[in-house]
């Protein structure tokens, strides 16, 4: 079997910044780089797409290698099979939306090709754009057609430096759904920069948390957000990410969803049984019992063991990590609780859970 | 106008044509260096372009005439090249004029460099174009309008020019008389009439190129100089 893995390994300085990463990537899903600004994440993006040249690095996607420092390898930004969309559009102004989508494509080998054009517009939804001129689109749409435009390069990985940020919140909620979209119907992994929990939380599979120009950790969505060892930097939102199929609808216009580990119960979805939901707790809608609690108002009370503890950001309060089956759940509780429940690491407790976050 | 008078605006019209050619041809690849490099020679350069725009046209000229005489580096050059001597020559006044001429193409064409930025260059090579191949379908679209006013200017400076042409080219009918000269010896000659004629035709020319001009682009021509 093929494998698609990335590996970026990088040192780079910068006046009195200096970014120095080792990663293993998938070659599948969307990988966040998530960061405080200036934490060195899109210079990591732009030194895997050759634009920042790394005083040492090693770039390869699969066999095919893109930097290699100690053998002298750098294979110039032009040569490299990647798509890269900036966190402006930056669509060429002298060209129709049609020659901007083709400037890549006609670039490519027909054998080569990746994409139908046919299908990558459509997945965006801009056909009725094509013959527009960049100009007259609104941010949305732009951005849009850059990474239709990045597509249709066929890219055997495709780079998104923030692609939201410029956006106000009603283009992002525009934009978000194709995003999830292109998760689900496209073949090449994504490294996907951003600053943003919600668009991570929502979008990605794997997160490489980056401090300082340092990747602090890098793994697996759930597990990463489940860490309690980690710099808080989802800060208040600390919490973590279920991958559900929706399991029924219940006669009381709530909907059952079955994860790695139980049954949650939300409000009615319309969606159909057996799609796949990915929904957020957080760590301060969580809450812990001894005994499974009796005449409680909550629906969501699940059998869990504690894994770890830890401060919480928040003043007199603990970060209580726990497995519910297979999943990772956190719980913020305040150090007088966990003192009074002699809460520890072993232990098998009921949580209460108070809202669930349907990410879709 | 007599034969004299057209002849030299047939002159003055081959001369500002071959000019502004060779000042493209040799302006652009300056002005993209100018715009893009970090060398710190860039500043020397940039200055040595700029000369022709403070300096009065006689010390130019005077320059010239010395390093393309028979005793000149160049004009030992020539004359070794079998090419002659090129003071009082067509091909001198279109080497004259080039230099003189260089700043009004390099430097609107340099904003315009300048004014793209790195990033559709980046954005290009993320599309799989080289930088040769992202210089022409990329960075010479989006400079248009620069290209159009260093043309322009660099034509209609060539046609205005007089000190230089007077000391590299003297005033050798169909050769090296331009209009600007022909002007100068209508009035020497008390020819007012005639020298109407053809003054009056060269301020309407520069009036119209330049309306031309900034009707078509106005960020061009601002903040030059």
């Amino acid at each position: 079997m093929v494998t698609d893995d990335l590996q970026v390994r990088l040192r780079i300085a910068r006046g009195d910044f200096t970014l120095d990463v080792d990663l293993r990537l998938p070659g599948r899903g969307i990988t966040a780089l998530f960061g405080a600004s200036g934490s060195g994440k899109t210079t990591c993006l732009r030194a895997i797409a050759g634009l920042e040249k790394a005083e040492a690095g090693y770039v390869a996607i699969g066999a095919e290698v893109w930097e290699d420092d100690a053998k002298g390898v750098f294979v110039p930004t032009h040569r490299r099979a990647l798509g890269y969309v900036f966190q402006e559009a930056s669509l060429f102004a002298h060209l129709s939306v049609r020659a901007n989508l083709e400037f890549g494509m006609k670039r490519v080998a027909r054998a080569e090709r990746r994409f139908a054009p046919e299908a990558v517009i459509a997945l965006l939804g801009i056909e009725g754009l094509m013959a527009r001129r960049p100009g007259s689109l609104s941010g949305g749409e732009r951005q849009r057609v850059a990474i239709a435009r990045a597509l249709l390069a066929s890219p055997r990985l495709l780079l998104m430096d923030e692609p939201l940020a410029a956006l106000d919140l009603r283009r992002k909620q525009e934009i978000l759904p194709y995003l999830e979209r292109m998760h689900d119907e496209l073949s090449i992994p994504i490294i996907y920069v951003s600053h943003a929990p919600d668009e991570v939380a929502r979008l990605a599979d794997h997160l490489v948390l980056l401090e300082g120009g340092r990747a602090v950790a890098s793994g697996p969505l759930g597990d990463t957000l489940a860490r309690v060892d980690l710099p808080p930097s989802f800060a208040d939102d600390a919490g973590v990410v279920l991958d559900t199929v929706l399991d029924g609808h219940e006669a009381d216009a709530l909907s059952r969803l079955r994860f790695d580990g139980g049954v949650l119960y939300v409000g009615g979805r319309h969606e159909a049984v057996g799609s796949y939901l990915r929904c957020r707790i957080h760590a301060r809608d969580v809450s812990l019992s001894l005994q499974r609690p009796a005449g409680t108002s909550i629906v969501n009370l699940l059998p869990a063991t504690v894994t770890a503890i830890a401060a919480a950001e928040t003043p007199g309060h603990v970060l209580v990590q726990l497995r519910v089956g297979a999943s990772p759940l956190l719980a913020r509780i305040t150090e007088r609780s966990c003192r009074e429940l002699a809460i520890a690491p072993g232990h098998k407790l009921w949580v209460q859970i108070k809202g669930v976050a349907l990410l879709a | 106008m007599d034969a004299a008078d057209l002849a030299a605006v047939w002159l003055t019209l081959k001369l500002a044509t071959t000019v502004t050619l060779l000042l493209l041809a040799i302006g652009t690849p300056l002005a993209w260096w100018l715009a893009r490099t970090r060398s710190r020679v860039k500043n020397v350069v940039a200055a040595i372009v700029a000369l022709p725009i403070v300096l009065p046209p006689t010390v130019i000229g005077f320059y010239l005439l010395l390093a393309l005489g028979p005793n000149g580096w160049v004009g030992t050059l020539t004359a070794a090249l079998g090419l002659g001597l090129l003071p009082f020559t067509f091909a001198g006044l279109v080497l004259a004029s080039v230099l003189y001429s260089l700043p009004f193409v390099v430097q609107p064409l340099q904003n315009a460099f300048d004014a793209i930025g790195e990033r559709p260059l980046e954005v290009a090579a993320t599309l799989r174009a080289s930088p040769w191949d992202s210089f022409w379908t990329v960075a010479v679209p989006l400079a248009r309008p620069g290209f159009l006013s260093a043309a322009v200017l660099g034509f209609a400076h060539t046609v205005g020019e007089f000190g230089v042409v007077l000391m590299i080219g003297g005033n050798i009918p169909d050769k090296t008389r331009v209009v600007s000269v022909q002007i100068y010896d209508h009035v020497e000659a008390l020819e007012y009439a005639q020298a109407h004629w053809l003054a009056g035709s060269m301020l309407v020319f520069s009036f119209l190129v330049l309306l031309a001009l900034y009707t078509v682009n106005p960020q061009a021509v601002k903040g030059r100089r």
